[in-house]
């Protein structure tokens, strides 16, 4: 049975997305104080797939991310203030102040990877599905990716593939109509990513990825399928991107979004208003959550804070794996 | 027990002896195992042994993602060109993924490829272009030039963990030698001294090794004794061996099919001039191909590589000695 949407499941996914909404106000924050260093992306107005589709996994299904990962990072299990820590260089980050913002790992809860480079996860998948057919586990892994990857020859090359070998994978597209800088108009002729892989003929479906119990019920009927043994399938989330390319965007190449638009697609609010109206939860709780998710990114700066820079010895010494099997 | 096989052999018998050993090892790329009588498809099986679509990106791709699952994937390329085609996945994802992931994860990866096939492949089919992956950390370049290595590289290439590019000589193809039967592996970082002299060191790879020697066959009819040395893995690289030569030479002479400013002798040269320079009585002279794009015509074609004439006129050049007339 696909995992039924409810007042546990609203309530769980909403308390995801403040953590990473906090959490991505938080570092825009740090990144114009000059305390987190580096390339940021964040995935303000994004979280709502994050967190629906993270939210139906299992510890030891495998996700790969891209340069927007914090969301995907969070949602998949990575602790937050070892994120936080990645993203200020300190020696209990993530990935040990190695990898910044854009390639964060956490294999211990299934966040395989994430990659800077568009579109370059999508062959890592196949590999990470092939395996799991191989040991006859039924781990599903799931790549997310932008609109911008589908133009790129790889995004063809691995899609064919995993159809052609019905891999154990999930494609899940976070079509926000604007690569980088560019818009999707100007990018390609076909506006639907689930259009382009027609051909294929496996199951596909484009959400409004707003609408967080769309994304929740669609990605539950295909990870059922997925956990089957069956795939590939492709999830297109319909997205709008809250903030620039990199925080420091000047985004002249877009007209700002009204207010009033930014309300009613932020899937947040949505969400939030959804599961009042639904009597699922009530304002104390609302409060709560959000208290909650505050609270625990205050802790994860604080926590980053205290960590040291990691020993520099450790930038000759991490070249190579040692040793053979 | 070792008997006489060719260099291809080798190769295949150890990939076929670490997949009998290791079942997380992989095979697959184009036209691999097209028919059901191929010898790795009848032992292991469609599920290990695969043939894929002329998809570089994804099968490297996939390569990376599974090694990071746990496999041993050994990706078949063909030729080393083919590789450049996917430069994202083997230069930004294989060797950096365990690098950026703070030590959490590692590539055992091997990347089998054919280069330098100077047999009127022309300018796609014969590059030598091993030295622009010395150059990308993580990364494990190997060069094997005998029957024997190419067997006892490729099953150190599979058992390390890191991820490895396994440039097999076409070439040499099909050059017998005498290889080791059963379980043999050639350590990496490790040169070999194919020829011992005292009169002055060549340092060459891959099918250059075979030149070098009939160079130095030439030059011991004129009383010059050439030590010949092999690096046979050029990340890691075995700088010490070459500079203890050096110091019992002093006179060094580089010999490489890629053209000189991606040649692994320039980088080899200016290791030599930084750790060895007090031993060194004249210039380090490097015998590369022509920095050009291997040409078609057969004449031409030899005349941009390098050959014993070419070397052995190179050592008589740091020795300030003369062909001995015929």
């Amino acid at each position: 049975m696909p995992a039924a949407w409810d007042g546990d499941a609203a309530t769980t996914v909403l308390g995801t997305m403040w953590v990473i909404r906090c959490f991505e106000e938080r570092v825009a924050r740090l990144k114009r104080s000059f305390q987190v260093h580096g390339l940021i992306h964040l995935s303000i107005g994004g979280e709502g797939v994050a967190a629906g589709v993270c939210g139906q996994l299992r510890e030891d299904d495998a996700v790969y991310s891209g340069h927007r990962a914090h969301g995907h990072a969070i949602a998949k299990g990575a602790p937050v203030d070892r994120v936080m820590a990645e993203l200020m260089g300190r020696s209990d980050g993530l990935c040990r102040g190695l990898g910044g913002s854009m390639h964060l790992v956490d294999c211990e809860h299934g966040l395989m990877g994430a990659t800077g480079v568009v579109g370059g996860n999508l062959p890592l998948a196949l590999g990470t599905a092939l395996a799991a057919r191989r040991r006859g586990s039924d781990q599903v892994t799931v790549v997310f990716f932008g609109d911008g990857a589908v133009q790129a020859g790889h995004f063809n090359e691995s899609v064919n593939l995993a159809a052609l070998w019905e891999l154990p994978l999930i494609f899940v597209c976070e079509n926000n109509g604007v690569a980088e800088f560019t818009s999707r108009a100007e990018h390609s002729r076909v506006q639907r990513v689930s259009d382009v892989v027609a051909p294929y003929g496996f199951a596909r479906d484009t959400v409004d990825g707003s609408d967080v119990p769309a994304v929740w019920d669609s990605f539950a009927r295909m990870l059922e399928i997925a956990r089957g043994g069956r795939g590939p399938l492709l999830l297109e989330c319909l997205t709008h991107r809250r903030r620039g390319h990199y925080e420091g965007d000047a985004q002249d190449y877009r007209d700002p979004l009204a207010e009033a638009e930014w309300e009613r697609r932020d899937p947040l609010a949505r969400l939030q208003a959804d599961a009042l109206a639904q009597g699922w939860i009530d304002r104390p709780t609302v409060d709560a959550l959000h208290s909650a998710a505050l609270a625990e990114v205050e802790r994860a700066v604080e926590f980053a804070r205290a960590s040291p820079f990691p020993g520099l010895g450790v930038a000759a010494e991490l070249v190579y794996a040692r040793g053979p099997h | 027990m070792a008997r006489e096989i060719p260099y291809i052999a080798a190769i295949n018998e150890a990939i076929h002896l670490e997949m009998a050993r290791d079942d997380s090892v992989l095979y697959f790329g184009q036209n691999l195992a097209t028919t059901e009588n191929d010898e790795f498809l009848k032992a292991f099986g469609h599920d290990r042994v695969r043939v894929t679509p002329i998809s570089e990106t994804a099968e490297i791709g996939m390569g990376v993602g599974a090694a990071l699952a746990g496999m041993r994937p050994v990706v078949e390329l063909y030729m080393a060109e083919f590789m450049l085609v996917a430069m994202d996945q083997v230069v930004n994802e294989a060797p950096r993924f365990r690098y950026m992931s703070g030590g959490r994860v590692k590539v055992p990866l091997v990347l089998k490829a054919g280069y330098g096939f100077t047999a009127g492949w022309a300018g796609q089919h014969t590059g030598s272009i091993y030295g622009m992956f010395m150059g990308i950390p993580g990364l494990k370049v190997v060069l094997p030039s005998t029957a024997a290595d190419a067997k006892g590289l490729m099953a150190t290439a599979i058992r390390d963990d890191n991820p490895v590019c396994y440039f097999h000589h076409y070439l040499l193809t099909l050059e017998p030698g005498e290889v080791p039967e059963g379980e043999y592996l050639v350590p990496f970082g490790q040169a070999a001294i194919r020829r011992a002299g005292r009169d002055v060191t060549i340092v060459a790879t891959g099918w250059t090794v075979g030149r070098a020697l009939a160079a130095a066959e030439l030059l011991a009819a004129e009383g010059v004794e050439a030590e010949v040395i092999d690096p046979r893995t050029l990340v890691p690289l075995d700088i010490a061996t070459i500079v203890t030569s050096v110091e019992k030479t002093g006179r060094v002479v580089l010999v490489d099919q890629a053209p000189r400013h991606a040649s692994a002798s320039a980088v080899i040269a200016a290791e030599i001039a930084d750790v060895g320079f007090s031993a060194l009585k004249g210039a380090i002279k490097q015998v590369t191909a022509l920095d050009a794009t291997v040409p078609y015509s057969e004449p031409m074609e030899a005349f941009v590589l390098p050959d014993e004439g070419k070397i052995a006129g190179a050592v008589r050049e740091v020795l300030g000695t003369a062909p001995v007339a015929a």
